[in-house]
């Protein structure tokens, strides 16, 4: 009965769905306020009835209804419960039903919270956003139905699979999806604006709160993935320029660049017509990414050929929405006018530089992720495309964006003076400069290049204070000038400064943990002691131990430095019973920013243990730095311009604190 | 394989159970030759996973080239030249970084291509766009006029 009725629920959605993909949209053009006003009703109507399907999917996984056949294929009763709801997304059929919860979920955001909107601009927006709803209601009506029954019920699971029980689970694809997802609302902005015709700084100061979001969230999503990631695999690798990967880093890219020339347009009413290509390329390279996971044409050419409906489907919504989006940009875009005139050398131009090389950036992953498929089936070649050509196209790219960053902010809005803002950057080369000095007094042998990098790293980082003390008046002005100085700077200046240290402590983490990173493959026997850096590892020995649906082998070293015991780690080797799998947990000491690492290999015959250990310092860094990030996306929202409204100025918002995007 | 790329996760697509790629009995006695096999592995595609390198699968076959490279490195190879014998036999597929052909142009040629263009478009826009470039002209006789009439009106 209740599978029933979340399947049921999802038909409904999708019938309020197609009414407000039309409805609203002949609302606004003949200026019926009652029509344009349906809008929201339906989308609060429909992310509740998608909220109820959700639920209703999972009650299933939860009570262990196998005669659910995703449930039966991805679940079991001897989970523990954290992963019985996991397992909800942790397969096709479930991760697109999370997809449009999501996506109703910023739908019936906007309708709630979009109360000082023009009404036409919020009735177009929420039936663009209900064309890619019933879009991927049909979707998973059709080719993905998540509720469908088995004729016989079996009395057990085949498991989730053993490397998805884990609680990266439950916080990665959420995140994620509301990263990638949210970016549909900077979409239908677009698309509605098209539409209209019209297109102003008002405009930008509501799509912005709505990006900002998105591209927090999906900053996180990435991150938390790629620790996932690292402690998971068991050979420490943090980021692996593997498709999959790629396809959540090139919406972020593209949300990155956005952001930034929204800035432009809000303040400067210029760079409109670019806004809304990234508006729209950004939301066009999540469902490229959409497509490229859930297609199978990752796996093979060939097995997408094999069983083509659902990525036939899904090409048919990405070829409708982005062929749709751009020819409707190519067509509408010559109606926008042009905003204000900066000189090259300003603000303005800075962060035209900033795209510029954010968009190649995302090109060249574009290219390098598709390119083989594409090779493969117009000639039948096949080549690999791997992290040694992203690594030496994508690098230098992002290198550069990161040197020329710390002048962005210091720069003039209209008209820049690059020798002042040079001279101003003063003190941050002279960091910079020190610790290149000193990463390569200690630590030159391994690469000549990172020390240039921790250099940079520093720079980028002391850039960003600059950034502050020449705002705030630190050391030109008394302590209590400085501090309402301090005060009274704009959220958003704090989560700039802030977001771009972030970057640099990121920056840091992956030249620390690539180049000075220790490692050793060693097969041990019980009482034998290995060391690493500073560190003196010893196996005690194997233990059996069982966890509620596996058993594990775990082996015991003893932790010591300066001959001081500092702890005890224990990888381990897990035997997943129902699906008779068998994975591999890594066990982690952090100590600073630096992490220990070891992971378990085979049992060789001789009794000894194949061990696999690291030494990796400053790894911790690289995720730091994205929570960095995520507070300066955090720090830009909760910036009082963002929460007014454009036509409604002040009041409100000084009395209500709380987040509120595009009120 | 479904249920594994459904997520969309790194882990995903990286094989299960995936640990251990190098074991100690492969390795090399000599610590710079057993480096640059490491280096050479780390380029090298195990060709039955999915974008992973032989230095870090623990596929049967990734182990089987990695003792092939150790091999021709231990018979006195140049670095070049392992990398030769491999994509002879298994093809450019075997590389992670492919060579520059004409079947490969675009992919490393459109990046550099469309960054030049943009900057030769960028500074085509800013040369014909009347920009604040253009030092401020002083008013003319009727606007000196007006600015006169307005700060009259103000005092």
């Amino acid at each position: 009965m209740i599978p029933e009725l979340g399947h049921y629920a999802l038909v409904l959605a999708l019938a309020l769905g197609l009414i407000q993909s039309v409805i609203p949209v002949i609302g606004a053009r003949g200026h019926d306020s009652a029509l344009m006003r349906l809008g929201s009703s339906t989308a609060l109507m429909q992310f509740f009835f998608v909220g109820l399907s959700f639920l209703a999917l999972t009650i299933s996984y939860v009570t262990s209804d196998f005669s659910v056949a995703s449930a039966f294929e991805n679940s079991h009763s001897m989970m523990p419960l954290i992963y019985k709801i996991t397992s909800v997304w942790g397969n096709h059929e479930g991760s697109m039903l999370l997809w449009v919860l999501i996506l109703s979920l910023f739908g019936a955001l906007v309708a709630a919270f979009g109360g000082n909107l023009p009404a036409t601009l919020k009735a177009n927006v929420l039936a663009v956003q209900s064309w890619i709803a019933s879009a991927f209601y049909l979707f998973i009506l059709l080719t993905s139905n998540p509720f469908r029954r088995l004729a016989q019920a079996p009395a057990e699971g085949r498991d989730l699979n053993p490397i998805l029980q884990d609680i990266g689970l439950a916080i990665h694809p959420p995140l994620l999806y509301l990263g990638y997802v949210g970016f549909s609302i900077a979409f239908s902005f677009a698309i509605a604006a098209l539409i209209e015709g019209r297109i102003d700084a008002a405009w930008a100061r509501w799509v912005r709160p709505w990006t900002l979001a998105a591209w927090t969230f999906l900053t996180v999503g990435i991150a938390m993935g790629s620790y996932w990631a690292y402690y998971t695999l068991g050979w420490g690798g943090f980021w692996f320029w593997d498709p999959v990967e790629n396809a959540s880093l090139m919406p972020w890219l593209a949300g990155t660049a956005l952001l930034h020339s929204a800035v432009v347009m809000e303040k400067r009413n210029a760079l409109k017509v670019w806004t809304i290509l990234l508006a729209i390329l950004a939301f066009s390279l999540s469902l490229i990414g959409t497509f490229l996971v859930r297609s199978g044409v990752l796996t093979s050419v060939h097995a997408f050929a094999s069983d083509p409906t659902r990525g036939v489907f899904i090409l048919i919504i990405l070829v409708g929405f982005i062929g749709g989006g751009l020819a409707l940009f190519a067509w509408r875009a010559s109606t926008l006018k042009q905003g204000g005139l900066f000189a090259p050398v300003s603000r303005e131009g800075a962060l035209v530089f900033n795209n510029l090389f954010l968009t190649t950036a995302c090109l060249t992953v574009f290219v390098g992720t598709l390119y083989p498929l594409a090779l493969e089936s117009l000639a039948g070649e096949k080549i690999s495309v791997g992290a040694p050509f992203f690594n030496l196209t994508f690098g230098p790219l992002f290198l550069v964006l990161m040197a020329l960053m710390p002048f962005g902010p210091l720069l003039a809005w209209k008209r820049g003076n690059i020798l002042g803002v040079a001279q101003r950057l003063m003190a941050a080369y002279a960091v910079g400069i020190v610790a290149l000095a000193v990463a390569f007094a200690v630590e030159s042998t391994q690469s000549v290049l990172a020390p240039f990098g921790v250099g940079l790293a520093f720079y980028v980082m002391a850039g960003a204070v600059v950034d502050l003390v020449e705002r705030t008046g630190l050391f030109r002005m008394p302590l209590g000038i400085v501090a309402r100085r301090a005060a009274g700077l704009p959220r958003s200046t704090w989560g700039t400064a802030v977001a771009h240290f972030g970057i640099a402590v990121t920056l840091l983490g992956i030249i620390g943990a690539g180049t000075w990173g220790v490692e050793r493959i060693v097969a041990l026997k019980p009482s034998q002691t290995v060391s690493l850096a500073d560190y003196d590892l010893t196996f005690d020995g194997m233990m059996s131990r069982s966890g509620p649906n596996y058993s594990e082998q775990a082996a015991k070293f003893t932790v010591k430095t300066g001959g001081e015991t500092i702890g005890i780690m224990q990888p381990s080797k897990r035997n997943f019973i129902a699906r008779d799998t068998s994975t591999n947990e890594a066990a982690l000491m952090t100590r600073g920013a630096g992490q220990l690492y070891l992971s378990l290999g085979d049992t060789n015959p001789d009794g000894s243990i194949a061990v696999r250990l690291y030494y990796k310092p400053l790894v911790m860094l690289i995720w730091l730095g994205a929570i960095i990030m995520m507070v300066g996306g955090g720090l830009s929202l909760s910036d009082r311009r963002l929460r007014v409204g454009a036509p409604k100025p002040a009041k409100k918002p000084a009395i209500k604190p709380t987040l509120q995007p595009a009120e | 394989m479904r249920g594994l790329a459904a997520i969309g996760l790194f882990v995903a697509l990286l094989g299960a159970g995936a640990a251990h790629a190098v074991t100690p009995d492969e390795m090399l006695k000599e610590p710079a030759l057993e480096a640059r096999a490491r280096a050479l592995s780390s380029e090298l595609r195990c060709m039955v996973c999915q974008n992973q390198s032989i230095d870090d699968s623990e596929a049967p076959l990734a182990k089987d080239l990695r003792l092939l490279v150790r091999e021709r490195l231990t018979q006195g190879d140049s670095d070049r030249q392992v990398m030769n014998f491999l994509v002879a036999r298994y093809g450019n597929f075997v590389l992670l970084k492919p060579p520059f052909e004409w079947q490969t142009l675009l992919l490393w040629g459109l990046p550099p291509v469309a960054l030049i263009a943009g900057l030769i478009g960028l500074i085509v826009v800013a040369r014909r766009r009347p920009t604040l470039a253009v030092e401020p002209q002083a008013l003319d006789g009727e606007e000196q006029r007006k600015l006169a009439a307005l700060s009259k009106a103000g005092d």
